[in-house]
């Protein structure tokens, strides 16, 4: 009777805690997910502060005008809101940086996944991933005071504000990225299709031209692909080093400004919020991520592609 | 006959070894190639590193971190800056790393499969490629005007928090996912309930990987510029935040999180735009700074990394 008394406590105490850990278990799940939401919310802060900034913008500017004015002069008395100008810059400066990062990133890429022993690799790796440690500040210092005055020795007369030298140092700036998007796009591919190729002959530079680079085309253009988006979305080099002055050119000898050194002018002076040069940063933002996101979208859709082949 | 094939022959072969000869030696210029651009590569790491140094370290001394901005570029030093990159950092890595983590563990050990799902996985990966400088605006337009929290401390903290967020989760997530599923498993067989078995095991295995993500994301917060130069950065701040530790009760105040900032970048970013050549030595002095504090958490993460990896067999 007792002991009978005694199990059926027990039973009830084992029922009720366990219906108190599946609260807890319930509870904590709850707030992970909460936390995975708010990388969401970030995104919608971020799409729905420029959209509704924008929309601002645009109802006193015309879509068309802010597409096809050829100046951007927002703060004149006599003010043009075509994007064009600064559009060009980034062209520019992008352009630049893709030229010195795309043969250089691809050819270590090839180095580190087809001819570098593992020792050899684990010091260069390291060694890279410090390039893009180095803060853009830092870098912003270097290309005005190190590579544009080395630059000048060349040209004297280039300006001391240039898209050159912040393109470089841009593309400096994004070799790593490059090169270990790649390498890893290369290291997917089977070792039997290399093996194919030494068995035929082929040397080491023929297997890597010939067999692997194109079987992992892909997977190297998505790093080309990830590697734009990232130089277009660079601003302190930029705002150090290629000037402030928006203008409509395609010469990387001249100074110009991004649409990022744009966003970064306007906020180191002081307009008042709400008003349309307030507003234009944002419009600027808008058409920065949209080409950012476009970039990055088709560089990942890439990425994808090389995983599936094998 | 016989001869002439024999003579075709031979001089197929050295055509053949000529041939080889010359892909070998293209084979072996193609490797000259690639050690030539990495140590291209390294010459620019080296060059700017030594550029720093050699144009700034003269001016960092004691009196240096002791000092406020100045007028005069002698005088001038980074006191308010470096105590603002520490408050900020403090911040950050408040509210970044249990987000951070809390959202990976969500993704990795519970997330069923569904659009849900796929709209975050979605999310952060696109998150991780959007310029720095538009966390700023957004951080400008919803954090400064529409949540009236001021061009302060806490809106800095916040922001680079949120810049940070998705590199935290992709490196927790990869951590994660290291842990061997036999470990899950033998958890779960002797009664653990998931939270026991992510708290007790999976985490404290994967503390090596996790804690590496965190340090490489707090050093990338700390050199970032933009976002805090729209967010209304000043760079003149010749005073020092309220202190968050009073003498009377409750001894902690929380009226610094709405002072005006300044951080290490932004001090150096408004030395360099400056067209006075002492000026840029005031920049250079302070990248050397902001150089050593970046590559001390590399350091640290490159430790750890090592470490960790040591102590676990699987």
């Amino acid at each position: 009777m007792n002991a009978e008394a005694v199990l059926k406590k027990t039973d009830a105490l084992r029922v009720s805690s366990r219906f108190l850990i599946n609260v807890k278990e319930k509870a904590i799940e709850a707030l992970l997910l909460f936390a995975a939401l708010t990388s969401v919310a970030i995104t919608v802060g971020i799409v729905g502060i420029l959209v509704y900034e924008s929309f601002g913008f645009f109802r006193h500017i015309s879509l068309l005008d802010f597409l096809t004015d050829t100046q951007w002069t927002p703060l004149f008395s006599d003010p043009h809101y075509g994007i064009l100008p600064l559009v060009s810059g980034t062209v520019v400066t992008t352009a630049v940086a893709l030229l010195v990062a795309v043969p250089m990133g691809s050819l270590i890429a090839i180095y580190l996944s087809e001819y570098a022993s593992r020792g050899v690799r684990e010091i260069i790796k390291p060694a890279l991933e410090l390039l893009s440690a180095v803060p853009t500040v830092v870098y912003g210092y270097f290309a005005l005071l190190f590579v544009t005055p080395a630059l000048q020795k060349l040209w004297p007369e280039l300006p001391s504000f240039n898209m050159l030298s912040a393109g470089l140092v841009i593309g400096i700036m994004i070799v790593p990225y490059v090169s270990s998007v790649s390498e890893d796009a290369m290291r997917a591919v089977p070792v039997h299709l290399r093996e194919g190729a030494f068995a035929l002959g082929a040397t080491r530079m023929q297997t890597a031209l010939r067999v692997v680079f194109p079987s992992a085309l892909s997977g190297i253009t998505a790093a080309y692909v990830l590697g734009i988006s990232r130089a277009i979305g660079e601003t302190m080099v930029v705002a150090i080093a290629a000037g402030m002055q928006p203008t409509l050119t395609w010469n990387p000898l001249e100074p110009a400004a991004t649409m990022t050194a744009y966003i970064v002018q306007v906020s180191l002076g002081d307009l008042p919020h709400g008003s349309v040069g307030y507003q234009t940063i944002f419009a600027t933002g808008l058409t920065l991520l949209l080409m950012t996101l476009v970039f990055n979208i088709a560089g990942h859709v890439l990425k994808k592609r090389y995983r599936q082949v094998y | 006959m016989f001869l002439k094939n024999d003579i075709d022959k031979s001089i197929d072969a050295a055509r053949v070894r000529g041939r080889i000869a010359q892909s070998q030696l293209r084979d072996r210029l193609f490797s000259v190639a690639g050690l030539v651009v990495m140590a291209v590569a390294s010459f620019v790491l080296l060059a700017l590193l030594l550029q720093l140094a050699y144009d700034g370290i003269g001016r960092v001394s004691w009196k240096f971190f002791t000092s406020y901005p100045s007028r005069f570029p002698s005088q001038a030093g980074i006191l308010s800056a470096w105590i603002g990159t520490v408050l900020v950092m403090f911040l950050t890595a408040l509210t970044a790393i249990p987000l951070g983590i809390g959202a990976a563990i969500y993704l990795e050990e519970y997330a069923p499969k569904n659009w849900l799902t796929d709209l975050i996985e979605i999310n952060i990966t696109n998150l991780a490629g959007v310029p720095s400088i538009v966390y700023g605006l957004m951080a400008l337009g919803l954090l400064v005007y529409e949540f009236h929290l001021g061009q302060s401390f806490l809106t800095a903290g916040l922001t680079l928090a949120m810049l940070i967020l998705p590199m935290v989760i992709i490196a927790t997530r990869e951590a994660l996912r290291a842990v061997p599923p036999q470990i899950l498993e033998a958890s779960f067989a002797l009664g653990a309930t998931k939270w026991q078995t992510i708290r007790d095991h999976v985490v404290p295995y994967s503390m090596g990987g996790i804690l590496t993500g965190i340090i490489l994301s707090l050093s990338r917060a700390v050199g970032e510029t933009a976002p805090l130069l729209t967010v209304g950065a000043l760079s003149f701040i010749a005073f020092l935040p309220n202190p968050p530790l009073t003498s009377e009760f409750p001894f902690i105040s929380i009226q610094w999180l709405f002072d005006p900032f300044t951080v290490m970048p932004i001090q150096m970013f408004n030395w360099v735009s400056r067209p006075q050549e002492e000026f840029h030595i005031n920049a250079a002095a302070a990248g050397v700074i902001l150089m050593l504090m970046t590559l001390a958490m590399n350091a640290l993460a490159i430790t750890v990394r090592a470490r960790f990896r040591r102590r676990i067999h699987w």
